[in-house]
Order: structure tokens, then sequence, then C-alpha cells
């Protein structure tokens, strides 16, 4: 559990800039071209040595990412095609590696198939210190070269003026991708292994927009990952909560990691905030309840603009018939604006309270100051101009609608004191 | 050797070996068919996705069917596949996750998902995983019906079928699979949806997938759907021949390829990646058009002509200064920067009959000072059109000149110089030979 947890905390940490560099796959590409590597390390040593073969798989690993770089630059062949042929080529190659082992008389290539598929249970004391190794390495390297990493994720044109050497640290944030899917490829096995490296930084980049808690963020995921999975593949959740339907000993704990992943993504998918999909459902939602509330004040506002400053009231149906109504959000908002005593009824007549027509003069002015700086400074006709200010005047800002004011009273196209609401430039 | 090579040869002409590369050959081909929109759609990576994502669609087919028949299993995957392309969509849209981020994480989730419902569910049969990566190319030469008197392999019932969907598919809507693949907006405009050709194209994928999953396994699947229509793009610039020229590609891979299992005596479905890998592999370096050699040569004979160029300039400006001075050749060739490229452009030049050696010394033909004057007439005008109309001080003008002296045409140095039309002196004052 401890190896899974540091295996998964590393690979998120390093994947993230991965995902941010769109190379996410390249890690599926690499656990794939280090199946020719084991073998080739396998055919050289004739037996099964770890650290041989993952410095095999390490070797094919790296050749396989110049490969995708040389096809990019040099060739007419996209980065996604290239990575597909790399990948399926090195494989199909340790495929035929695979086979031709198989024949020899020394061939137990049981060993070498825990590589591809993963072994979690397999994991020895030794294993862990090997990773806990690795893990330190990889974290040193990226906090060694955070600034420089950092600006070769987001703006590798502006790394590349400043005179740095690009390509060099390109290589090495590969490098450290590689050696860490090297390490964990007997762990998880090849799909797993790049599911670490994308499923964490993905699930993070929901709760941050900054690097450094991205990568703190993609980390705990990770190891979050690797403790829930290789808990609820043990056998430990049937003994502690005696639940029988609960069967796990037939899961595998390389999957189990990879689904906990995921279902972090979904939940930080759905209720993260500000980029979740319920924070930003809840957002849009009172958005359109302030649209339809501006849109109805504003409405009453000019059925009785003629008789202002008395405040008369108005036909619900009027009010109906207006082109801003609403019919789904129209009355609801009507019984809201009412609750809040901003208008006051009596029967079907509807009529503003003073905070109401305070309100409703502030949104008509918002509304009349665009139309009248698009005709003014955008030169678009008087009865072109209602549709548009429909759709910005909830979003200007305050700051916005000072200078508007101070512009048109220059113009001498506003009253001289500016909190009376400026008359229509069309017909009502 | 000779003799492991007239058993292969015996064992590639035998009815056995006929069957597999029928079965590999077909495969290959229906791949490299949806393969070429997959790849022109920069979604290459799709086909590796949807081949891992489509265990779970397996899985469930076979848990409700409760038998390894092909049509449930055939609509398991193809709903799986579009679901996968609907996952990796939504999580990119919605999610603001990168496409590419967006489907690995998708392939990786229902891969484990497959993985989890086979051990929980599937455990009567014997599903071995190695199979799934390897195929079963071998079972084509034992598992035959016969027809007609021939005997032909089982599997050819799954993957004939295919074959001919793609094809079909792919007939049927030719114009608007081109137009949606190389402008999708533009199709969409037209009303040819193109998300839902999309789709379309997937479950194409899914499906093929499936097929050929039993036969040559889920990495040769990737290899097929990739690596030919690659290997056909570097060759091709239109739809058609990509198309074909991919098919041939597969068809080719899957010969070679079995020749080779046969020969080391491997997997054949290894081989066959192996060699559509290689095959590649040349496409890379000589292609004609496209190809690494291609361009080096072609930049090999554009360093070369500039490099000529340059010499005679020089030599036309040693003449103009001095015109009793002749420069030796060594002079001459540390002058552009020495090494073997002068040495060889210098030689062009006398082979040309540009300029002769007399004495030890370089002397410039008829030829090559008309040549020479030409060039220095270009530079020096476009000096002079800097000066005039870009403003640039005197001392900044010689720099882009000498880039630009190389690629300036006929007409370009006559509308250089009714632009500049400065009585014949540049703007170092020096004459603009006519």
């Amino acid at each position: 559990m401890l190896g899974t947890a540091l295996l998964g905390a590393t690979s998120g940490a390093i994947g993230t800039f991965a995902v941010l560099r769109r190379r996410a796959l390249v890690g599926d590409m690499l656990s794939h071209a280090a199946l020719p590597g084991i073998c080739i390390a396998y055919l050289i040593q004739g037996r099964r040595d770890l650290v041989g073969l993952s410095l095999g798989a390490l070797a094919t690993g790296l050749l396989g990412i110049t490969l995708v770089t040389i096809l990019r630059r040099w060739t007419r062949t996209k980065e996604d095609a290239a990575i597909g042929i790399v990948l399926s080529t090195f494989f199909g190659a340790g495929i035929v590696l695979l086979s031709r082992i198989q024949q020899m008389p020394t061939g137990n290539q049981a060993g070498l198939n825990t590589y591809l598929f993963g072994e979690t249970a397999g994991i020895t004391r030794h294993d862990i210190w090997l990773i806990a190794g690795v893990a330190t390495g990889c974290l040193a390297v990226v906090a060694l070269l955070f600034k420089e990493f950092q600006l070769l994720s987001f703006d590798m044109d502006f790394a590349s003026s400043l005179g740095w050497p690009t390509l060099a640290l390109d290589l090495v944030m590969m490098g450290t991708l590689a050696i860490v899917t090297i390490v964990g490829l007997p762990l998880c096995g090849v799909i797993l292994m790049a599911a670490l490296l994308i499923l964490p930084s993905a699930g993070a980049r929901f709760w941050t927009n900054r690097l450094g808690p991205l990568l703190v963020w993609s980390a705990a995921f990770g190891g979050m990952a690797g403790v829930m999975g290789t808990f609820l593949a043990s056998p430990l959740p049937t003994q502690w909560f005696g639940a029988s339907w609960f069967d796990s000993s037939k899961l595998p704990p390389g999957p189990v990691i990879v689904l906990s992943a995921s279902a972090m993504l979904v939940v930080s998918l759905l209720v993260a905030p500000r980029r979740g999909i319920l924070a930003r459902t809840f957002a849009e939602l009172r958005l359109r309840v302030r649209i339809a509330r501006e849109h109805l004040l504003r409405s009453l506002f000019e059925l009785g603009e003629s008789q202002l400053p008395e405040r008369p009231f108005v036909e619900e149906s009027a009010l109906v018939s207006r082109p801003l109504w609403n019919q789904w959000t129209g009355p609801w908002s009507l019984g809201r604006l009412i609750s809040k005593q901003l208008v006051e009824r009596q029967g079907t007549m509807l009529r503003l309270t003073p905070e109401g027509l305070a309100a409703a003069a502030e949104v008509t002015r918002t509304h009349r100051l665009w139309e009248l700086f698009l005709v003014e400074s955008a030169r678009i006709a008087s009865d072109h101009v209602d549709r548009d200010a429909d759709d910005v005047e909830h979003m200007l800002p305050a700051s916005l609608i000072r200078e508007l004011e101070s512009r048109l009273a220059a113009a001498g196209r506003l009253p001289v004191v500016p909190q009376v609401v400026p008359e229509s430039p069309h017909e009502l | 050797m000779l003799l492991a090579q007239l058993t292969s040869w015996e064992s590639m002409i035998s009815p056995v070996a006929e069957r597999i590369v029928l079965v590999g050959a077909l495969t290959n081909v229906a791949c490299a068919l949806v393969g070429c929109y997959l790849v022109l759609r920069r979604m290459s990576l799709m086909g590796d996705a949807i081949s891992h994502a489509v265990l779970p669609g397996l899985v469930l087919a076979f848990v409700f069917s409760g038998s390894l028949s092909i049509v449930p299993l055939f609509l398991g995957a193809a709903a799986v596949g579009l679901l996968t392309t609907f996952l990796t969509e939504t999580l990119h849209r919605v999610g603001r996750v990168p496409a590419d981020a967006s489907m690995g994480v998708v392939f990786t989730s229902l891969f484990a998902l497959g993985v989890v419902l086979l051990k929980r569910y599937v455990t009567g049969i014997h599903f071995d995983i190695s199979c799934v990566w390897e195929g079963m190319l071998s079972k084509a030469a034992l598992e035959t019906f016969d027809f007609g008197g021939w005997q032909i392999p089982e599997q050819l019932k799954t993957i004939l079928p295919v074959v001919l969907l793609n094809l079909f598919v792919i007939g049927l809507l030719w114009k608007e699979l081109k137009l949606s693949t190389f402008d999708g907006p533009l199709a969409t405009s037209m009303g040819f949806s193109a998300p839902a050709l999309h789709y379309l194209v997937m479950a194409l994928v899914a499906i093929t997938t499936v097929a050929s999953f039993e036969a040559v396994g889920s990495i040769l699947v990737v290899a097929m759907l990739i690596v030919p229509p690659a290997t056909a793009q570097l060759l091709c610039d239109r739809l058609a021949r990509m198309v074909i020229v991919a098919c041939v590609f597969a068809t080719l891979a899957a010969v070679f390829g079995y020749w080779l299992a046969v020969y080391w005596n491997v997997e054949p479905a290894g081989a066959m990646a192996v060699v559509a890998g290689a095959m590649y592999g040349i496409a890379v370096l000589f292609a004609p058009k496209y190809g690494i050699l291609s361009a080096l040569r072609g930049n090999l004979q554009t360093a070369l002509r500039i490099l000529r160029e340059d010499l005679l300039l020089m030599l036309y400006r040693v003449e103009e200064i001095d015109p009793k001075r002749r420069l030796k050749p060594t002079e001459a060739r540390s002058a552009v920067g020495g090494g073997l490229l002068a040495w060889w452009a210098l030689r062009m030049l006398r082979r040309r009959g540009r300029i002769e050696f007399r004495e030890g010394t370089i002397h410039m033909t008829t030829d090559g000072r008309w040549r020479a004057a030409r060039l220095v007439r270009g530079h020096r005008l476009w000096e002079a059109y800097l000066v005039k109309h870009l403003g640039l001080p005197l001392d900044h003008v010689h720099a882009p000149a000498d880039w630009v002296e190389h690629y300036l045409a006929e007409p370009l140095r006559e509308r250089l110089e009714t632009a500049v039309d400065d009585a014949g002196r540049d703007p170092h004052g020096r004459e603009i030979p006519g």
C-alpha cells in the first residue's frame, strides 16, 4: 500500500507536466515501448533482474520518445499518429521478441509477463526502497527545475527566446516521466501506468489554476488512489465492515487503483469550486435569475415611465404582453420581486414600490446607456440597439457605467443629473 | 540458412499459409480503410483508445448473452466505442480537460472497469489476456469450413463482412466523409453534420477493432489503424490514392509479416506490426516528396546554389574593386566558408562553364560574368529599395540583401528597378550593373 501510494503520488506530480504539455498519451506510448527493451535486456542477461530489465525498458522508452520528436519535426506525420506508430511498432517488436524468448530452452517468461500486467501484491521491501528513491529523485528534479518546467509547460517559445536550452529541458522532463513509468510498470502494468500519469492531474486541474498547488493536488490524488485501490482490493474491507456482498478477493488491485482515480476525477468534475459542473451550473442559474428579475423591473419601469414621478398601477396582462416577458421564469421572478417588496400587487394591478422604482431606474439606465453608446460610438441604427443592449446590460460593471455616463455627458447626450434615466433612443 | 529459407518458402505457399495471410490481409485492409480517416482527423490514438475501451463492452455482452457469438459482441463493442467517443468529447467540452488527456482518462478507466468486470463475472471460461494482445492468427489455419471445395477459414465470416461494411460506408459517404475530415465546420454549414459523421467513423473503428481482435489482437489493430495510413500519407496528396495505397501496404504487411514470422518462428501478429513499422520507416526516409532524404537533398541543393551564387558575387566584386586581381581557388573557398560544400560548389561552377582555372587562379567566363552581374544587380537593387522605401540606415541593408539576392526572380528585379529608379547607383554609391 505504501508502494502504490508513493508511486501514485510521484506519477501524479510528474504526469501533471505531461498533461499540461498536451502529451498525456506519451505515458501510454512509453509503457508500450518498454516491452522490446525488457525483452532485449532479458536476452542479453539471460535472467530476470529488475534493474537490468528496467534499464532496457528505459532505453527503448527514450528511443521511442526521440523517434516521436523526430517524426513530428521532420515529417508530415502529426504527433498523434507518430505516437501511435511508435507505440504499436515497438510493442509488436516486443511481442515478436517475447515469443522468441518463449521458445528458448531457458525461457521462463513468467517474470516478463508481470511486466505487462502488473503485480501489486508482489511488491517487496526492496521495491519500495527503489520507488522511494526514484520518487525523491524525480521530485528533487521537479523542485530544482520548477521555474524552467513551469515556463516550458505554458510558453515554450518564450522559454527558447530567453535562450534556455528547451530541447534539453524537454528531454529532462520526458526522462523523469520515462523513469517513473518504467519503475511503475512491473507494479501496475501497461495501461494502468498510463492511467496513473493522466488521471490524478486531470482531476487536480479542477481545483486550482496555479502550477504549485496543482502538483500538490495531483500528487495527493495519485497517493490517495493508490491507498484506496490497494485497500479496496485487499481482504481488509470485508473483515472490517463484515460486508459479505463486497467480495474483494476477486478485485485486482491495479484496475481498482485506476477506478479510484477515475472516481476522484468524476467527483472533482462535479463538485470542484469554480470549475466543477455543479458550481458552474449554479452560477449560471443565478445569472439567469438575475437577468429575469432585471428584465421584469425594466418592463415595469417602461410601462409607467410616461407618468413619472407618479408610480402608476399597470395591468399584469400589459406586462405579460411585453417582449421581455418569459413565460417560464416570469411568474416566479414576479413572485420573488413581490416578496422582496420591490413590487406591490393589488388584484391584477402591479406597481413598483419606491425601492423597486430606484432599482428599476438603475437597470433601465444601464440598458439605455449601452444603447446610447452603441448609437453614438458604434454607429448602429437606433432601432437595432435594443436587443444588443438586452444581452449586455446585465454584465456591465459599475466602472464601465460611470465611464459611459461621463462620455455621454461630455457629448451632451445626458441630462445634467446623471441619476436620471436618459430617454430611450427608440420607440418603446 | 538456405535450408531455413527453403522450408519457409514452402510453408509460405502451403494452404495453411494462404489462409493465415488471407485472414491477416483482410483484417489489415479493414483497419487501414477506417484508419485513413483517423490519421487525417488527427484522432489516431482514438484507435488505441477504442481498442482498449471495448473490453467492458465485450465482457458485458458476454455476460448478458451468455455466449461468445459474434453479434452481441459487435453490439456491445460498438456501443462502448460510441460511449468512449462521447465521454471523451464531453469531458473535453464540459470538463475543459485537454483533448488528449480526456481520451487517456476515458480509455484507461473503461479498460480498468473491463478488467474488474472480467475478474468478477467471467470465471467459467478461459479468457487468456495475452490472446487479446497477440491474437490467434494461427487459429485461422485450423478452423475452416468447406466452401465449394475450398477450405475457407472460419474467421473470414467475421472479417469479410466488416471489410465490405467499411467499403460500403466509405463508398456511399465518400464526399461527405472527405469534406468533414478536411473541413468539419464547412461540412456542418453545408448540412452534413460533422459530429454525426465523426461518430459514424468511430462506430466503424469500434466494429473493425472487435472483428479484428480475435484474429490479430489489439496491438496489431492499433498498428494497422495507424501505420499503413500514415505511410500512405507520406506518399500521396489525394484521399482516394491514400486509401488505396494504405490498403496495399496493409496487405504487404500481412504477407511479409507472415513470411518473417515463419522465418523467425515467432508470433505473426507482432511480426506484421514490425513489418508495417519498417515500411513506414522506409517511407519516412525515401518518400519522394515528404521523405527526410528528399528534404535533405532539397536543402543540400539550395545550399549549393547559394554557395555558387556567393562565389560568383564575390569574384565579381573583387574584379570591380581591382580589375587586375584574380583569386586562387583556396582563397575563394575560404571566403565563402570553406569546407567540402565550397569545394563542390566551385567545381560545379567550373563544370558548368561559369569560371575557368588559368595559372592557378580563377577567371570568370563571359557567361559567368553575366550571371554574376545579374546577382549583383539584384543585391544592389534590394539595398536601394530598402533605403528608399523602408528608410533603413546604410549599414543595415547589406545583410538582408545578402539573404534576398538568391531569391529575386527577373520580374521582381524589374519591378524593383522601377520602384528604386536611382540612376543606376546603389546606396553605397556603387554601380548597379545593367
